[in-house]
């Protein structure tokens, strides 16, 4: 062995040193092995790599100077283009997104008036919160959920304002028919008494709620009313002197404007016959743009200030009227109940409108004076994303119960109910919803008794419900199907009944399940919203329309485009990366 | 021994009703049966209560009366003297067409972009993932309108091809002009010979189905596989330009004569036309008739071509004076003045060729706008691209998750059997991939069809914007109109999910 050890040692050929290590060639480490694995392993390769890289670079350069160099600061596609011409360019050289900073709360809010802005954007942080127990369920306390099932009648009140007597009474009918659920359940089966509870349920919203409502802000309203009457005259005597405050305001910051625009104009007359001194006066013209937007702002702000406090005026000296009756009103009453008592024959009917008339009369006046909450907001005032956000979240949250109701009724033995359901389902997800909007805009008053007439938004709340719950159903009953058959074996070994199998068993895991589904659906739905423009509700796509229709803006059409296409696809995008989260959390759970 | 009691007597209850399971279902089926059919009275008094109230009834008739609105996107004729009805038919058209094309295109783009999404090359991979991404998040709507506003606001107007030195010009050796008007593309035009084409073409189809089959015998019988793809590709292309060519070398030359109503013996067009200006023509065959026109464009003249198919068709226009211009076949054009009364026809100096079998007629600029060929109005177009690019991304992501679908070892396995890369594609991994994408994809046509009604925003003629639309407006007839369209969207989701099932039993796995 250590013979021919010495042996070999003694050759000349052969090494005795051991090499050093060598690092590895350029081409096998690093940015450059990445590179060739990736970009270059093969001629094909490389070409769809050169290809892309073109493409890419030629997209960029049409684009970015054109975003980058853009105006932010300007009143009108007319003054953006004087700009962009002081700096050499043509009118197409630079976006304007003037157009955004001038009218993105009108994009975002739709005409919701300026001071209650607070409530929609409380609405969208509550929400957040009310989302995460559901959303996040491993890091949020279950507690939460008791605020997650209030919030949608915190949300109604926040954003179309009002008492908040009428919510906490819709809220307060679930606990009548939870209570009439118990009772009944101690004498009937399970099934009958949730049937008892929810008609209970439904007579408390058809009888007790208005009533309800009404008494108490009698009770409230009627003490303050001498109190609120002084306040409102002496509020109305000082409203004049303010109206010409504001007035005055508005005018002063027109001639201010004014100035302004004078020195700007000067400014841009002096780049254009060639000054020397072109980059200063660029900078000047800058900041002149800058000051006009400022002067614009407040301008718009002390105009805003003039209509609130003339509508105050006008609204005011209304209400006062309306107060002032209201003693001779509470005196005919014992009047017009004695003429219904004594009425015969046809002035029966005349007699009871006269009282019933009075009434109501007194609840609209006592309804003001005993508000309790918020002023009321109009459905007409509200658009935009707010608007988008409102039908999205509202379809998906109101579905959600029809939803699973017809996933079972699809997946039920019961014949009848399940021709019913698959009937729904397939005839609502074979129409596309465009044809369902006009329907909720043109045909849904005759299917509903004569007179009745209620808001646009709260038609298009219902048929986008119906809608997004024949999908719903389907996701919910891809849920069930996806749980193995072993589930539902071992609750009926365990010998609960159907409810009860379903409520604690079935549900809880299916619905799981279906989250992913959930929110894909939801994404879906929240993009449809902007098909409302054809019905004639101002979402995004209506203002964006409208705004292109002003002669400020008349010709801008990109810069308002991506700003609507970058907010959807950010909300949507966000959402559909929580999804895919999701699905890869639930996927290691049934592995 | 065990003395076996009798069994209780069965008796009935009332309240078996509600407490015995055997009967319970009954119960409650009845109970939900007299529920929904009473919510069905309510709504239907109340739609009988609302339309008295209204003065309106509830009938069909108003299909059969005259619609008095143009539609400018058609496929049959119409005119604003036809029905509603008719009016109603040519909206279906005009969304069976843009769901068609949108269809394929929406297919091909999804298939490129799932596959080059799954791509090595990174910067290919990230690209696609914009594409899918950026279509998936924003709503449809407004992809529609922001490609309308590119075909509308930044393409040439037809002016801009006028002159010398114009500022836009035609693409593919003058044949497609991009106008803010919508897209020009040349028309097919069949002429002498297209009959013998067309056979040539099924023949070559029917023999391409009889050499595959016969190539599957072989390979089933003895193993051998033949080149089946080559074949078919040259049976499918072959025979067709053989002949077209043929035909093309033997008659396209043929010169046809011109005769015009009122002319001099021996005018040339050019100074007959001089006194006539933008005549009309008609001719026989049809190719021959878009060759004048051409050369009539070339003297900067309009011509309003009458379409003939026969003879007595083109006498009877000539006669009528529908034209003056007319190209027919020397033979014919010997025997045309006796058979005329009152009209004289002569022969011009010049003549036309008559024509390929199949030629294509391109778009001219004439006056303040293109003509010839066909036009693709901006509303088809923003509607079919954003329908195709929308639902591409979609088909995008169905299309990789099937690929993925397939498992690695699919693959490994065909390697280890011996099969080359593109048979594991069509023999191993394709047929189960296509089972995971087919489904869902048909689903995604299903979605286009029913996004096509966003017709309106482009104002597309669609079934929406006509019977959904102006009809319902004109007559008043929400009711029967919504009905009658919500049938129709209806009947072709029905339709198309029952192709879906067909399609998922036949490939469904057959299991024990």
């Amino acid at each position: 062995m250590s013979e021919t050890h010495s042996e070999t040692a003694t050759q000349a050929y052969v090494r005795t040193e051991m090499l050093s290590e060598q690092p590895a060639p350029v081409s096998q480490t690093g940015a450059v092995k990445w590179i060739r694995e990736n970009l270059f392993s093969s001629i094909g390769n490389s070409i769809m790599t050169i290809l892309s890289v073109a493409f890419i670079a030629y997209v960029l350069i049409g684009i970015m100077p054109w975003m980058f160099g853009g105006v932010w600061n300007a009143g009108s596609l007319a003054e953006c283009r004087t700009v962009l011409g002081a700096f050499g360019g043509d009118g197409h050289s630079g976006a304007c997104w003037a157009v955004i900073e001038d009218r993105w709360r009108q994009l975002v809010f739709g005409f919701y008036p300026q001071e209650y802005y607070w409530r929609p954007v409380l609405t969208f942080v509550l929400l957040g919160v009310a989302l995460a127990p559901i959303l996040f369920s491993d890091w949020v306390p279950r507690q939460l959920m008791i605020f997650s099932v209030l919030f949608p009648f915190v949300a109604v009140w926040l954003i179309w304002g009002g008492s908040v007597w009428v919510p906490m009474l819709v809220v307060a009918s679930f606990g009548v028919g939870y209570l009439v659920y118990r009772l009944a359940a101690t004498v009937v089966f399970t099934g009958l008494a949730v049937g008892l509870a929810i008609v209970a349920t439904f007579l408390w919203w058809a009888f007790a709620v208005g009533a309800i409502d009404s008494r108490i802000n009698a009770a409230v309203g009627a003490p303050r009313y001498d109190s609120a009457v002084a306040e409102l005259e002496a509020r109305l005597a000082a409203l004049p002197e303010e109206v010409a405050t504001a007035e005055a305001l508005v005018e002063s910051i027109a001639a201010e404007e004014a100035e302004v625009i004078a020195d700007r104009d000067a400014t841009v007359s002096q780049i254009m016959e060639g000054a020397s001194n072109v980059p200063e006066l660029q900078d000047e013209l800058l900041a002149y743009q800058r000051t006009l937007t400022d002067v614009r702002n407040r301008q718009s702000e002390a105009a805003r200030a003039l209509t609130v406090v003339n509508a105050e005026l006008s609204d005011g000296q209304r209400l006062l009227d309306q107060y002032l009756t209201l003693p001779a009103l509470l005196e005919s009453l014992p009047e017009l109940r004695e003429n219904v008592a004594n009425a015969q024959g046809d002035d029966v009917a005349a007699a009871e409108a006269a009282l019933s008339g009075a009434q109501e009369r007194i609840d609209s006046i006592y309804s003001v004076l005993g508000r309790v909450g918020l002023p009321p907001v109009q459905s007409r005032e509200i658009g935009g994303f707010l608007l988008a956000f409102i039908l999205g979240v509202s379809g998906i949250v109101l579905s959600f119960p029809l939803g699973i109701l017809l996933a079972l009724g699809r997946q039920s033995d019961l014949i009848l109910l399940k021709m019913v359901s698959v009937g729904f389902i397939e005839v609502i997800r074979g129409v596309p919803l465009i044809v369902w909007l006009i329907t909720a805009s043109l045909l849904l008053n005759y299917f509903l008794p004569p007179g009745t007439t209620f808001d646009l938004v709260l038609r298009v709340v219902i048929m986008v419900t119906l809608f997004a719950s024949a999908y719903m159903a389907e996701v919910i009953r891809g849920g069930l199907a996806a749980l193995p058959r072993g589930q539902y074996e071992g609750a009926d070994s365990l010998g609960l009944n159907y409810s009860q199998s379903m409520r604690l068993i079935v549900l809880p895991q299916a619905l799981k399940i279906s989250i992913p589904g959930i929110v894909s659906t939801f994404i879906g739905l929240f993009k449809d919203t902007v098909l409302v423009v054809f019905i004639g509700l101002l979402d995004p796509i209506g203002f964006s329309n409208s705004i292109r229709a002003d002669t400020d803006w008349n010709g801008v059409y990109w810069e308002i485009f991506i700003f609507i296409g970058a907010c959807f696809f950010v909300f949507c995008y966000g959402m559909s990366q929580y999804s895919q989260y999701l699905e890869r959390k639930l996927a290691t759970g049934h592995r | 021994m065990a003395t076996l009691s009798d069994p209780p007597r069965e008796s009935f209850h009332l309240s078996q009703l509600l407490y015995d399971t055997r009967y319970r279902s009954i119960t409650i089926q009845v109970i939900a049966f007299i529920l929904i059919m009473a919510a069905f009275v309510f709504l239907a008094r109340n739609v009988v209560i609302n339309l008295s109230a209204l003065g309106k009834d509830f009938d069909f008739g108003f299909l059969g009366s005259r619609a008095g609105y143009d539609i400018n996107q058609r496929l049959i004729e119409y005119s604003n003297e036809s029905t509603h009805g008719r009016a109603a038919i040519v909206g279906i058209l005009n969304t069976l067409l843009v769901a068609f094309l949108g269809c394929i295109v929406a297919t091909i783009l999804g298939v490129i972009a799932g596959v080059l999404r799954l791509s090595k090359n990174w910067i290919v991979s990230r690209l696609m993932s914009v594409y899918v991404e950026g279509f998936r998040n924003v709503p449809l709507l407004l992809w529609i309108i922001v490609i309308f506003a590119i075909m509308t606001e930044s393409t040439p107007g037809p002016r801009d091809f006028r002159g010398a030195d114009p500022e836009a010009s035609m693409l593919l050796g003058e044949s497609v002009a991009i106008t803010n008007r919508g897209i020009f593309i040349p028309a097919p035009v069949w002429g002498d010979g297209a009959l013998l084409l067309v056979g040539v073409f099924i023949a070559s189809l029917v023999g391409i189905w009889a050499f595959r089959r016969y190539a599957r015998k072989r390979q089933e019988a003895t193993g051998d596989i033949l080149p089946v793809f080559w074949v078919s590709m040259g049976l499918f292309f072959v025979p067709v330009l053989v002949v077209y060519f043929a035909y093309s070398a033997a008659i396209a030359r043929d010169q046809y004569p011109i005769l015009a109503v009122g002319a001099e013996q021996g005018v040339t067009l050019e100074s007959y036309v001089a006194d006539n200006g933008n005549p009309s023509i008609c001719a026989l065959p049809s190719t021959a008739g878009v060759n004048l026109s051409s050369a009539l464009r070339a003297l900067g003249e309009r011509a309003s071509i009458t379409r003939v198919s026969t003879e007595a068709e083109l006498l009877e226009a000539v006669q009528s004076g529908d034209c003056i211009l007319a190209t027919v076949s020397p033979e014919l054009a010997e025997s045309f003045p006796g058979t005329l009364d009152g009209i004289e026809m002569v022969a011009l100096s010049d003549t036309v060729d008559r024509g390929r079998p199949l030629q294509f007629e391109r778009p001219q600029l004439a006056g303040f706008n293109f003509e010839g060929g066909v036009q693709l109005r901006n509303s088809l177009i923003a509607l079919w691209f954003a329908l195709s690019l929308y639902t591409g991304a979609f088909i995008a992501e169905i299309v990789r998750a099937g690929i993925l679908s397939v498992s690695r070892g699919q693959t490994e396995a065909a390697f280890a059997l011996g099969l080359r890369p593109n048979r594991t594609m069509n023999l191993v991994i394709l047929p189960q991939a296509l089972r995971v994408i087919i489904p869902p994809l048909i689903s995604q046509f299903l979605n286009l069809t029913k996004n096509s009604s966003l017709a309106i925003a482009v104002g597309y003629m669609d079934v929406r914007a006509t019977l959904g639309g102006i009809t319902i407006n004109q007559t008043g007839r929400e009711l029967e109109g919504i009905l009658l369209m919500g049938l129709f969207y209806l009947a072709l989701s029905l339709l198309i999910s029952a192709v879906m099932n067909l399609y998922n039993n036949s490939v469904k796995l057959q299991e024990r």
